[in-house]
């Protein structure tokens, strides 16, 4: 136990640090955006956000399969977990997704020009699809393998969606764009660190929300064992 | 007894049980013709030109109409113990999974045959086309695919039918897309080959969530 523990010290010194930097990064030491002014900074925040958003859901994918093949709860704890942060990584993304959207197209919700706002959306109305039915099944392992399946379901129905998404308003499919990022160097240290300083913090918080997760564990047969004791 | 007809056995059976009850049928076609009549006075009072949004009504149509029969085919599995049944016969749980998604495509697309000519009338547009019929046919492939697995899910929790639709409407949001862009297209006048990808699109969602959920279906059902 002392082991893991220092895992979750060293990260959580780890993510407030590299949160404090991103910080600095973000608001002094990128340079400001030639059109759009300060408002650009959200992008570095909106886009990890994303990204953790999308990590998250794999990470539920990953657990979900691992469970069905061995049963074993603790991948079920890790799948929960990680779709609990995700979902909140995820509001975020929308939310900024919707400033940006406002400060680029000064429209709070911009359908036909900001396909990916849609599909971050459609990936919190997934997360949220999870936990509903996490909420309304029966029996903890009823629940996991429910939960698992639909996180399957659910992972691999977002590049379907992605593609879908994209499409909707244009003539002709693109599979690849060539989106070049037409970052300044300054601003393209920045992104990358912001993506790495919110990985950590993912990594982190998924820790932590485990190790809560296997103490609710523990309480819950203690319940169970002081239930039968009494009844025994 | 081969697969194939082990399959067919269930499908039968579903089949066999609605042609003497019909009470699946006659709730779908109310429902459905009650959706397409609300639809039509709602946008009626703001849209001018009313087969724009033609499309858009039909999958919603087709997309609850769906719904209510897969949650129905799997209602009548749990009652009298029935799915309990067909578990302990002695064959592989992937028959019940294609048996049902068969079953549940065989009766989806019964109702909306009946709702196009009728969706014609009111929309004053021919929709009884080759290429709009193939759309529709993978759609509502899509539909049954996923959907007879997550009504197994859905069928088994507290909420029972109001669970389907929060589990269903999020994954199938690609063919609602997919298909809406490919009538739309069709009713434009546009050409096959701008709408093919559409199609293809159609066709590999249809292929890999039946791959998935005939993966997944016997961890719903062991339990």
């Amino acid at each position: 136990m002392s082991k893991s523990f220092r895992i979750e010290d060293l990260l959580n010194w780890l993510s407030g640090l590299s949160i404090i930097v991103a910080l600095y990064l973000v608001f002094v030491y990128a340079p400001t955006e030639a059109t759009m002014g300060h408002v650009q900074r959200i992008f570095y925040f909106h886009v990890s956000s994303a990204w953790v958003g999308f990590l998250a859901f794999f990470v539920t994918l990953v657990a979900g399969v691992a469970y069905l093949r061995g049963g074993n709860r603790a991948w079920d704890i890790l799948a929960l977990s990680s779709v609990e942060i995700g979902i909140t990584f995820t509001a975020m993304a929308v939310i900024t997704g919707s400033i940006w959207a406002k400060a680029t197209w000064n429209a709070w919700w911009p359908w036909q020009q900001e396909p990916r706002l849609v599909l971050v959306t459609i990936l919190l109305l997934l997360y949220l699809s999870y936990l509903v039915l996490r909420a309304f099944v029966e029996g903890e392992e009823r629940t996991a393998r429910f939960a698992a399946v639909y996180g399957i379901v659910a992972f691999v129905s977002v590049p379907f969606t992605f593609m879908s998404v994209r499409w909707w308003q244009r003539l002709h499919p693109v599979i690849f764009e060539r989106e070049g990022m037409h970052l300044a160097p300054a601003m393209l240290a920045t992104f990358l660190f912001s993506l790495l300083a919110f990985t950590i913090l993912y990594f982190t918080l998924l820790l932590h929300r485990r190790r809560l997760g296997k103490l609710a564990d523990q309480v819950d047969g203690l319940k169970e064992r002081l239930r039968t004791g009494e009844g025994g | 007894m081969s697969y194939l007809s082990k399959v067919l056995a269930i499908v039968w059976k579903d089949v066999v049980a609605e042609l003497r009850t019909k009470e699946m049928f006659s709730s779908m076609l109310v429902f459905a013709l009650l959706v397409i009549v609300i639809f039509n006075f709602s946008f009626d009072l703001r849209v001018e030109n009313i087969a724009q949004v033609a499309p858009g009504v039909l999958w919603v149509t087709f997309a609850f109409a769906s719904t209510l029969e897969l949650n129905r085919s799997l209602a009548l599995e749990m009652e009298n113990d029935c799915l309990d049944g067909l578990l302990l016969a002695p064959m592989d749980r992937s028959v019940i999974y294609f048996g049902k998604m068969l079953g549940n495509l065989v009766f989806i697309c019964a109702i909306e045959a009946l709702i196009l000519p009728i969706f014609s009338v009111i929309f004053d547009l021919n929709l009884i086309r080759p290429p709009l019929l193939l759309t529709i046919f993978l759609g509502t492939v899509g539909f049954a695919g996923v959907g007879t697995l997550l009504s197994a899910i859905a069928v088994n929790t507290r909420a029972r039918e109001v669970m389907l639709p929060v589990l269903l409407f999020p994954i199938i949001l690609p063919v609602v897309i997919a298909a809406t862009k490919a009538t739309g297209g069709i009713l434009d006048g546009l050409p096959l080959g701008d709408i093919a990808h559409w199609l293809r699109f159609l066709v590999a969602f249809d292929i890999i969530f039946l791959v998935v959920s005939y993966m997944t279906f016997d961890f719903v059902v062991q339990g």
